[in-house]
Parts: C-alpha cells; structure tokens; sequence
C-alpha cells in the first residue's frame, strides 16, 4: 500500500519538476525574472509592466527580426534563494535573453547561472560589484554605482557646497558598494567624511544615528539606504529637528519612500538616472502609453524594464541575427541612440563590463513630488 | 555631554516601548510557563488591526485603536491561551517553544500575503515638535511615549498591588497550589494574564509604529530585544522586565554613537550570555528553585 | 522485512528520478538532501539529547565559509571538508561547555545569540570572509578524478554524503552510547541519579550536532557556488528547527521528511511562498498541540493502531 503511494507520488514530482519542453520556430522567448512580490512588489510589478508594454509596441510592430516575442515572468519574491531557483527554472525554457531582476542581492548570487550557460542577462540593479566580476554576459538598465556616484559628489561640491559630508548606508552588498564608490569621490574632490555611519536592513529604529549625524556637525548628509528605512530615516530626521540638506541616489527619492515618509521627504534632493517627470519626449511620451495601458503612473523602474526590452530589439537588428554570443559582444561598448531606436528614450552607451552612461537628473522633493531641477549630462562626454 | 543626554533620553523612550513588550512576556512566563517566541509579531500584528479598521471601515485613529484593543484581547489574549497554550502546556515547555516560533511565522507571513509585503505609513497620536532644555533637544514624541508607558506601567502595578483580583493574580503567579486552595479561580487569573498582555503589546504598538512604519517583519528584532530585556532585567520580577527594557535602549544608543554601528545588534547578545552565564536569575530576579 | 523493502525502494527513487529531471529539479535534491544533514544534525541535539538549539545556521555557515575561503585558495575540497567539520565540533564544545549549565529556555536564547554574532562577524569581517560581497567563483570538487561540475554528477556527490551521514548516525544512536541519549531525554536527573554524566554526553551531542552542520555547509557551499551571509541569519535556524519538530524530533527519519516538506513540497505544491508558510507554521502549531511527536510519531501511532486492530481480529476480538 506505503509502495504505490510512494510510486505515484514520484511520478507526480518529477513530472511536476520536469517542466516544459523548449523551442518554436517564429518566436523568440524572452523570460522576466523579477520581484513580483514580497517587498519588492512595487518595484518589480512597475518593472515587469514596463517589459511588457515594450514588448506589446514591439510585437505591434512586427517583432524582433520578423518574430514575435513570447515573454514569461517569473517571480524571485524579493529573496535571492528564491531568484536563484526561478532562474534556474527560467533557463530550462531555453530563452533567448534574460531580463531582471531588480534588487542587487538577487542578481548577485543568480547571475552565475546566466554566466554558466551563456545567456545575456539585462539587469536593473545598481550594486556596483555586479559588472566587477567579469561575467561577459551582464548588462545594466539603469545606472551603476560607479556612473551615479561621480555625478553625486559633483553635486555635493558645486551644488550644496558642502565641505564636510556625514554618510549613512545600509549594510549589504548594495550599500557597501555604493558607499565605496562615493567615499572614493568624496575623497577626490576633498570633501570631509565627518561620519560613516552603517545601518541595517531592516532596522527600524534610527535614534540613534540621527543623534550622531546631528552631532558631527557635517555640512549635508548623504542618506543611502532602501526604501523603507530611507523612509524611516526621513521620519527620525523630521522628528529630531535635523535642518541641513539631505541628500540621496535614486533610492532616497523615490516614489515609494514619498509616500512612506510623507512631509517628511519634502526637501530631499538628490541625483536620479531617470525619472517619469523628466523633460525628455521619449520618456514622456512612454509615461502616457505606460499610465493609458496599467492604469497608475510609472516609476523609474518601469522606464527601466521598457528600455532593457528596446535594448534587446536594437542590439538584436544590429547583428541581424538571434545570437547570444553575438549580443554580449556587440553590446560592449554600443552606443544606441533614440534616433535608431526610440524605444531606448535617452542616447545610451555601454562600457565592456556592461555599465551604461547617459543623461541623469538632479531632482527635489517638493511638495511630495519630484521636481526635476537640472538635466546631468553623460560622463563620457 | 549634550549628545549623552540626548542618547540616554533618546534610549529611555525607545526602552519604554521595549519595556512594555518585555513586562508582557514576563507576565506569561511567570503566570502560566508559556515562552512566548511570537512576542514581536504580537507587538507587529495590532498596528495592521489599527490600519485595517482605519482604511477597510473607515473608522478615525482613536476608534480603531479601541478596536485594536479589543481584538487582540480576543486573538492574542483569549484564542492564544485556549486554543494554543492549554493543549500544549501539558506535554511540556519544549512542544510550546516550537508552536510559538511557528506561531511567530504563522502571523508575520500572514500579514504579508494578506495585508501587503511592503511597509505602510502610520499615523502618529502624539504632537510633533521639539522641546529645548539647556542645551539637550528632546522631541515631543519622545516624552509622549515615556509618559504614556509610564502610566501603563504605574497602572498595572497598582493593580496587581492594590486590587483583589491582582493580588489572586499574584499568588497564581508565585504558587499556583496554594492558590487553588485558597478558593482563587487559576484558569481566570491566568486568562487575565493573556489579556493584559494582549493590551500591552497593542498599546507598544500605536507608540512605535508611527517612527518604524507598519510592516510585516518588525517583529523580529522587537521580539528578540523583548526577551533580552525581560532575561537580562530578570524575568521572575516585573520590575526587572522594566528595567531590562530600558537598560536595553539606552545601551543600544550608547553602542551606535561611541562603539560599532556595525555590531549593534551584538551589544545586547552579548550582554544576554553574560547574564545567562553568570547571573541567570537576572540583574533583579531571585533564584528559581528546580523541581525535580 | 517491509521497513526495508520501503527504504530500498526510497533510494532507488532518490538514485532514479533525477535522471528524468532538468537542472532545476535536481539542484532541489542536493539541496533536499544537504539541508537533511543539518537537520540530522540538528535532530541530534535536540531529539536525542533534548537540548534547544537556535544555532545550526550558524554552524552550516562556518562550514560554508570555511570550505569556501579553502577550496577558493587552491586547498582541496577533501582536505576542507574535515576541517569544517572538526572546526564546528570544536566550537560546539566550547559553545556547548558553558551554555548547557542551563536549562531548556535559556540555551535557546543562548544559542540564538550565538547565531546572530556569527552572522555579524561574517558580514561585518570583510578582511576575512568577504563582508556583504561573499565569496564566488566556489570550485566543485572532483570524486576520484570525476569532475562534478555538471549538477547531476554533484547531486550523486550530496546523495552519497547523506547516506554516509546517516549510516553513521544510525550506528551511533544504536551504539550503547547512543541509546544514553534517550535516557537523557526521557529525564535528565533520574539518568543522573543512574550514574550517566550528563553534562558529557549533552555536550557531545550538541558538538557532534553543530559537526554534522558544518559538514552540510561545507557541502553548500560548491552547490550554490557563491556565498554570502544571508543564507546563515537566525532564522534560517528556526526554519531547521521547525523541519526538525514538524517530522517528530527524536526520530530518526524525521529530518528527512521535515527538509523534503520544507523544500521539495512548496515546488510540488506550486503555492505562494507566503501561503505555504503560513500553511506549514499551522501544522506545525496543531501537531505540537496534538501530536508532539511529529509526523513520525503520527505514523508511529497510526501503525501501532493498525497492529492493535489486526491482533484484535486475528484473536476473534478477545482482548
């Protein structure tokens, strides 16, 4: 009796495991590895809509080289375990390029699969060491670490004039990462660090550490944690009466931390790679699609996923063929413009590791919206 | 100096916060055995209540808090004990570990799938505003939580001191045989036991949520400094509990500002082994005696 | 005879059925059957000796990283592997030699904090162990010149480790060493009064316990390849300790059941992560309210009533 329950349950386990069998001719399999929930759903739904509606105008259009794209998401539940498992799933549907995910701790501990069985993998993490690693099949969407930080100092130096910067990160990969690359340019343009201060994810509690900022008597500070306690931060500052600029990367002034911390992200300034309220057609003109399609207005993650799908079209016609091997190279050290591809909304160059330059945006939070105060030009130029 | 003081009052608001989470987990110990590992998500869990019944039913902060109050009586305080704790008492403290773990994870995962993964803003009851002394910047905030806990916690003690049911609650608490004798109904006082509990942790809750945002793993860490607290102050006294509580924020401070931000967590572990290991009745507890 | 023929019958499934699986499925099993080790490990301690431990994480994440930090600097994963394992063991006893003078509750809490320190220290260390950026590029070792890079070759490699881990806990636990164990269990101080040092035996227990986590690290680490922190915070712990209660800690085969619930289930299942936790976390409040013993002791239980009714019918009904 205990055997054949046995027997078909194994049966049923590895049917269950096998999956789908790959290939179809006409199509192109594009597979979305995101966080569709847990705490990054926010983020990673905005993402995946934004794959999707570029992938629709693509499709609409006749496809990538005569193909249509069959595009799949899978969810990593914002946990870097999980990712790792999902992608492995993915990978066994035989697609042509990966997209995502977002958060930094899950592209670094997947992105060896991609690299294992040499598939070009577009991510939208930020984690400076992800293009470190010398995997040649890695590729950014939105800014890396190293691109976003020199355009920061600059503006701590001429900006805000600061002489003496205190740092608050958040201690992981992706924290430690960006606070590397902003000590290292503090340094060089001879800005003080009056205090390094690293914090945990998911503290709640930052009494503490704003009582030491206060006391350190630096010029601005430099906030560079996730979301949530970005918010929390915001909140404790508020509360303690702290009356200096605060300053952040994309993360600080996001319209998740706006909504969390309320009043008391007014004020916050800081540097962005994009922004849905740009004064950029493109990306205006992909915000109305975007909002007409879903519904709600996009964030920067949305642009991101839409421009990594363009990215993979442009690339693609490029080389005139569906090649992974092919991809990876040509897009090292490609600059696609919106005049070739509008899809890719901002003129866009890749370095060989797979980082990209472009257009960037000083921002202000006023009034609970982002206010675009100045366009950064590209580094390279 | 300034910085010291503003540290030392800084840590004493969040240890009252700490303190009160840490006196309900004494209260069930001491009542009933029960170690409750879940008593972190219990601090976590009223904050949803209060935001469901604000954007479900509409109701103002005020009235969802007193339904708050009343349905983690019912859940946290009544349902726990009768459909949790009394089964398991009986095969031992071990069984009950685990289910609260269990428990921990059960409510936690819950919010998060049914509520949302993603932290929520929450309103805050107290003023905003600063408030200048000498030099030393204390916000309004702050001497809000102290002064409310510090009522909850004057009140609690007048009446388990002063009122006949907190007196039967006591002799529950220190010899529960006796009790019985002496005509004390035990399942009672220790049901009341689990309620007040449940009051604390809701009332922790609408004090710390506004500055930590509502979210679904914010128990963890409220948890584990709970039983550091009530371990550390000695937990066979409720004054130990208070103690613990405060000792703990203010510490916890005093690290981040002049020690390692980066170990800040290691400072009470590390405070908890000695104490287990040299002194495990705690700073104020007295020796437990072991039946055999 | 029919407990072997079942048992058989698992091994050849376990031998059999990723053959029919892609990479996915079998890089569940390796990490099934790692996560069995630990929890063998874990059953140990608090099965066995009786003892609440809140610290395999800890110990898996010591092995891993040490396995790591080697076989990253050119040592042979064979010679790594050992000394994970001799390093947790030694650590335990250090761990285990003040930390067991006191009782149930406190080891928890304990070892809990233990947890939470080294999790610092690995994070924190970047000198060390590589901080929040780990350690990568973790080369698979080779089984008598056989390269294990493919995942089916590494799979076959974890299987054999979880049978010789679990022969040789079998054979401790039937030794007569072992079966002091289930004396302590029962009543620490009647064995106590029966002449066993306790203290001996409960501290081996928990070092050998933290060993065999040390081993399963050591071996996690070739199969995810990269490592970092995470995987090792306290509550990787819980969730251990919970694969442990859920398949009835104490019995032998409970770790097994209780990893392949917690890691082959969900992916049979196709749940939500967040459901299926709350679904888990709920058996295991129920069982611990009514069947303590685990799932185990609920097999054991239902067989024993089986028995009962067969007997009572083979007799005609006579008690």
């Amino acid at each position: 009796m205990f055997k054949k329950r046995f027997g078909l349950a194994a049966l049923l386990l590895s049917a269950v495991l096998t999956g789908e069998a790959a290939s179809g001719e006409g199509v192109v399999r594009i597979v979305d590895v995101v966080e569709l929930s847990g705490g990054g759903a926010t983020v990673g739904t905005n993402w995946r809509n934004g794959v999707e509606l570029a992938a629709k105008e693509i499709n609409a259009g006749g496809g990538i080289l005569g193909r249509k794209i069959v595009l799949r998401h899978f969810d990593t539940q914002s946990n870097p375990g999980v990712s790792k498992a999902v992608l492995m799933k993915a990978l066994d549907t035989d697609p042509y390029v990966v997209l995502g995910p977002i958060y930094s701790s899950s592209t670094k501990v997947n992105m060896i699969v991609t690299q294992r069985a040499k598939v070009p993998q577009i991510v939208g993490s930020e984690a400076a060491e992800i293009t470190e690693r010398g995997n040649p099949y890695i590729f950014r969407t939105s800014f890396g670490q190293a691109s976003s930080m020199p355009k920061l100092a600059n503006y701590l130096r001429d900006g805000i004039k600061a002489k003496s910067v205190a740092l608050i990160w958040v201690n992981n990969a992706f924290g430690k990462g960006g606070h590397d690359a902003v000590v290292k340019e503090l340094k060089l343009r001879g800005i003080r660090l009056a205090a390094d201060i690293s914090s945990e994810v998911q503290q709640v509690d930052f009494a503490a550490d704003v009582i030491r900022i206060k006391n350190s008597g630096a010029d601005a500070l430099f906030a560079y944690l996730h979301e949530e306690e970005s918010a929390r931060l915001l909140v404790e500052l508020r509360k303690q009466g702290y009356a200096k600029p605060v300053v952040g990367e994309s993360t600080l002034l996001s319209a998740k931390v706006i909504k969390l911390a309320g009043k008391a992200a007014n004020g916050a300034t800081g540097h962005v790679g994009l922004s849905p309220d740009a004064p950029v057609p493109g990306i205006r003109r992909m915000a109305k699609a975007f909002e007409a399609a879903y519904g709600y207005a996009t964030d920067h993650n949305g642009i991101k996923g839409y421009i990594a799908m363009y990215v993979v079209k442009a690339v693609t016609e490029k080389i005139g063929k569906f090649d992974r091997q092919a991809f990876a190279k040509t897009l090292r050290g490609l600059t696609i413009t919106p005049e070739t591809e509008p899809g890719v909304l901002l003129e866009t160059t890749y370095d060989d590791k797979g980082n990209l330059d472009r257009d960037s945006f000083l921002v202000e939070i006023v009034d609970g919206k982002q206010k675009i105060t100045r366009v950064l030009p590209k580094l390279g130029k | 100096m300034e910085q010291l003081a503003q540290l030392v009052i800084s840590g004493l608001a969040t240890g009252s916060i700490y303190a009160l989470a840490a006196m309900g987990f004494t209260l069930l110990w001491q009542a009933s055995g029960t170690i409750n590992f879940a008593q972190g998500e219990f601090v976590m869990l009223p904050a949803f209540i209060i935001l469901a019944g604000m954007e479900w039913f509409g109701l103002p902060l005020y009235a969802s808090f007193l339904l708050a109050l009343l349905i983690s009586s019912l859940l946290l305080g009544l349902a726990f004990k009768r459909m949790l704790v009394d089964p398991m008492i009986r095969h031992g403290v071990l069984p009950l570990i685990i289910a609260t773990i269990a428990l921990g994870i059960f409510l936690s995962e819950g919010v998060k799938t049914f509520y949302s993964a993603e932290a929520q803003p929450f309103p805050d009851l107290l003023p905003e505003g600063l408030f200048r002394v000498g030099g030393v910047v204390v916000s309004y905030h702050d001497i809000g939580v102290m002064a409310v806990a510090l009522v909850l916690i004057i009140a609690l003690q007048l009446f388990l001191s002063r009122t006949m049911t907190g007196r039967a609650m006591q002799a529950t608490a220190q010899n529960p045989e006796t009790a019985r004798v002496l005509g004390v109904n035990i399942e009672r006082m220790i049901l009341y036991t689990f309620v007040i509990n449940a009051v604390l942790v809701t009332v922790a809750a609408i004090l710390v949520t506004p500055v930590y945002l509502a979210k679904f793993d914010n128990g963890a860490s409220l948890g584990l400094i709970a039983f550091i607290a009530a371990i550390v102050g000695g937990f066979n006294q409720m004054r130990g509990a208070l103690l613990g509580g405060l000792l703990i924020g203010v510490i916890n401070n005093l690290t981040v500002a002049y020690l390692s931000a980066a170990y800040r967590d290691a400072i009470p572990l590390i405070l908890l082994i000695v104490v287990i290991l040299f002194k495990p009745e705690g700073l104020l507890g007295r020796r437990e005696e072991r039946t055999v | 005879m029919r407990g072997r023929l079942i048992l058989l019958l698992l091994v050849a499934a376990l031998v059999l059925l990723p053959l029919g699986l892609k990479n996915y499925g079998i890089y569940l099993l390796s990490l099934w059957a790692i996560s069995t080790v630990a929890a063998l490990g874990l059953n140990l301690t608090l099965g066995y000796a009786g003892q609440v431990s809140l610290a395999q994480a800890a110990f898996v994440g010591i092995g891993a990283y040490v396995s790591a930090l080697l076989t990253t600097n050119g040592v042979d994963f064979w010679v790594a592997l050992p000394l994970a394992g001799l390093l947790c063991f030694v650590v335990g006893l250090l761990l285990g030699f003040p930390a067991l003078r006191v009782q149930h509750h406190y080891l928890a809490f304990v070892t809990l904090g233990f947890n939470v320190l080294v999790f610092l220290v690995l994070r924190n260390e970047e000198w060390l162990t590589g901080g929040s950026y780990g350690v990568s590029d973790i080369p698979r070792p080779a089984v008598f010149g056989f390269a294990t890079d493919r995942p089916l070759a590494f799979y076959y490699l974890t299987l054999g480790f979880l049978a010789a881990a679990g022969l040789a806990l079998w054979l401790l636990v039937r030794s007569p060493w072992g079966r002091a164990f289930t004396a302590l269990r029962e009543n620490p101080m009647r064995a106590a009064s029966l002449g066993i040092d306790i203290r001996t035996y409960t501290l081996l227990a928990f070092a050998i316990g933290s060993a065999l986590g040390g081993l399963a690290g050591a071996f996690y680490a070739p199969l995810v390849e990269f490592i970092d922190p995470t995987p090792f915070h306290p509550a990787a712990s819980l969730a251990l300790l919970l694969m442990v209660a859920v398949g009835g800690s104490g019995y032998f085969f409970a770790p097994f059941l209780g990893a392949a619930l917690v890691i082959l289930l969900p992916e049979w299942l196709r749940f939500s992560e967040g459901l299926y936790l709350m679904l888990y976390a709920l058996l295991v409040m129920v069982l611990m309210a009514y069947c303590p013993s685990g799932l185990c002791g609920l097999w054991v239980r239902f067989q024993a009533r089986m028995r009962a009714r067969g007997a009572g019918l083979a007799e005609g009904g006579r008690p």
